[in-house]
């Protein structure tokens, strides 16, 4: 299923703040869609300090899910972002199938949005804590619990572990558990200085996310896929779109040049324009 | 008068860097940056990239908004170099190109009536609060300075701050200027000294935490710029969070570039800082 997205550009989770900060740079109306941080049910404060550090090309992360919890994010969040006119895609992850499912199904009765993201497997230690999706049927069954309790029509994004020799096997998984789309190149795991698990993520990581977005379209070609990981420049982008993605995310390179996302909308479009 | 809020926002633009000068163990660079200046509070900051491949921002206190013809108004960052990103940027000639996101974060508050103020800085981070003892001074605050290093050569220039100043302690670690010590041991007689009715304080943690402490023994309210490891400056990432007690003791997280950098000083959970650094 397309996503029909106006503009194939997408913020991806956990970089766009809640919204209003990137919104001091870019009409949040003008991008294809707006992924929020990962919500979880319970609020989460995330994990020590340092949290973020470069590496070449790259930042290394242990936020942990520093989130609000649901309750928050539907009550103080969300409605501006749908104010704004925004198309928002609320990234969930749980503890449990029940968990997911009761997030699914809150989430579900909540007007104005565009789609759930399924966060699968955090790279950074609050993975630990969440379901465990590390094998493909396992992932499956996290779909179709969200799946299960979401109105029709409203898109289930699942973002895939950036798991070379399994990516492609999840992908058919969760896509035959009612996933109308995937998401490919999420951050990978690595470790902070002192050892605790983290997500590395920036160009660093683009030729892998790349060879995941490829296992994916040559194991499932009619599937609709979302690039990320590493995508900073409209030529990233324009070269995972010819590949066959239907849109891509930008995410650390929002941490750079918030203004990335925007330029990125208004430069594919112009091409585009020019094309017909 | 009302400002609309948009005007007053953060921009990122292309900024160049006009000059660059060494002042003791700092450099003080001179950056044009279309829009930020004009919109500069004392308190804010800005976010700079320090070239290719490096992708966390490198953030600085404004320290100094100047008219200069041909160019509009500029800023000026004081530099202290502590990584390959300062050391790019202290190192590139006028004329280079720079990203600017600014100005960021949450400003100083200025009180209402022409209350007495002491202002405390230590290191660069003394950069703010020249232009916010200028503004102080046009309120007819009574202003006394508090400036303090390690040693002279990360000392910045209390010269042009008597000016705005009516009383100025110089303090450094190694007795090389001033008194020998740090804030803490000078802070207390301060503020009894000036009466203070608002401490304002850029520094180290440990610095500020001295500061709040005394403020709150001596009844004033204290406003402090606090700086935290960070990666992006814009609220986006969520990496540089504080502890703040709540109004209901409950604890909660904010970001030191967004709900930030200055924060109330006796609102800071300055123990769980620890923790989580």
């Amino acid at each position: 299923m397309s996503l029909g997205l106006p503009v194939p550009v997408m913020v991806a989770a956990g970089c766009g703040g809640t919204g209003r900060e990137l919104a001091a740079y870019t009409d949040l109306r003008t991008l294809g869609g707006f992924v929020t941080r990962s919500i979880t049910l319970a609020p989460r404060s995330g994990g020590a300090q340092p949290r973020i550090l470069e590496t070449p090309s790259g930042l290394v992360h242990a936020v942990d899910l520093h989130n609000p919890g649901l309750d928050q994010f539907l009550a103080l969040e969300l409605p501006w972002l749908v104010q704004q006119g925004a198309r928002v895609f609320v990234s969930v992850v749980g503890r449990s199938l029940g968990e997911y499912a009761e997030l699914a199904r809150r989430l579900g009765r909540t007007p104005g949005l565009a789609g759930i993201e399924v966060n699968l497997a955090p790279p950074d230690a609050a993975g630990r804590g969440v379901f465990d999706v590390r094998e493909p049927f396992h992932a499956a069954s996290v779909v179709a619990a969200v799946h299960r309790d979401l109105p029709r029509g409203l898109p289930v994004l699942a973002k895939l572990r950036s798991d070379l020799v399994r990516v492609a096997e999840t992908a058919r998984a969760v896509l035959e558990s009612g996933a109308d789309a995937v998401v490919v190149g999420n951050a990978l795991p690595a470790a902070m200085p002192d050892g605790r698990p983290a997500g590395l993520s920036g160009p660093a990581i683009r030729p892998l996310a790349l060879r995941c977005l490829t296992e994916v379209l040559d194991a499932a070609p009619e599937a609709t896929v979302v690039a990320s990981g590493g995508i900073a420049s409209t030529a990233d982008a324009r070269a995972a779109l010819d590949l066959g993605a239907e849109a891509v995310q930008v995410g650390t390179a929002l941490l750079h040049d918030p203004t990335t996302a925007g330029r990125m909308a208004r430069e594919l479009t112009a091409t585009r324009e020019d094309a017909t | 008068m009302t400002v609309d809020p948009v005007e007053r926002g953060p921009l990122h633009v292309t900024g160049e860097l006009l000059a660059g000068r060494r002042i003791g163990a700092h450099h003080h660079l001179t950056l044009v940056a279309p829009g930020i200046a004009e919109r500069f509070r004392a308190g804010t900051f800005v976010a700079l990239s320090t070239g290719d491949g490096r992708i966390a921002r490198r953030a600085f206190w404004i320290h100094r908004v100047k008219h200069t013809g041909g160019y509009g108004a500029t800023l000026e960052v004081v530099v202290e170099e502590c990584g390959p990103g300062t050391q790019w940027l202290v190192s590139q000639p006028p004329g280079t190109k720079v990203a600017v996101t600014g100005p960021l974060g949450r400003a100083f508050s200025l009180p209402k009536e022409p209350v007495s103020c002491v202002l405390v800085g230590e290191g660069y981070a003394a950069a703010p609060l020249f232009p916010l003892a200028e503004r102080l001074r046009e309120r007819d605050c009574p202003v006394t300075l508090v400036v303090a290093a390690p040693d002279e050569s990360h000392l910045l220039s209390a010269l042009e701050a008597r000016r705005s100043a009516r009383a100025v302690t110089v303090v450094t670690g190694d007795g090389s200027v001033g008194q020998r010590g740090s804030v803490a041991d000078v802070i207390d007689d301060v503020l009894v000294r000036a009466g203070a009715a608002v401490v304002y304080a850029a520094g180290p943690a440990a610095t500020l935490h001295a500061v709040a402490l005394a403020a709150e023994h001596a009844g004033a309210w204290s406003q402090v710029a606090l700086e935290r490891p960070l990666a992006c400056a814009t609220g986006l990432c969520h990496g540089c969070v504080v502890p703040v007690a709540g109004e209901g003791g409950h604890t909660r997280l904010v970001r030191a570039c967004h709900e930030g950098p200055v924060l109330r000083g006796d609102r800071v959970v300055w123990d769980d800082l620890g923790v989580l650094s």
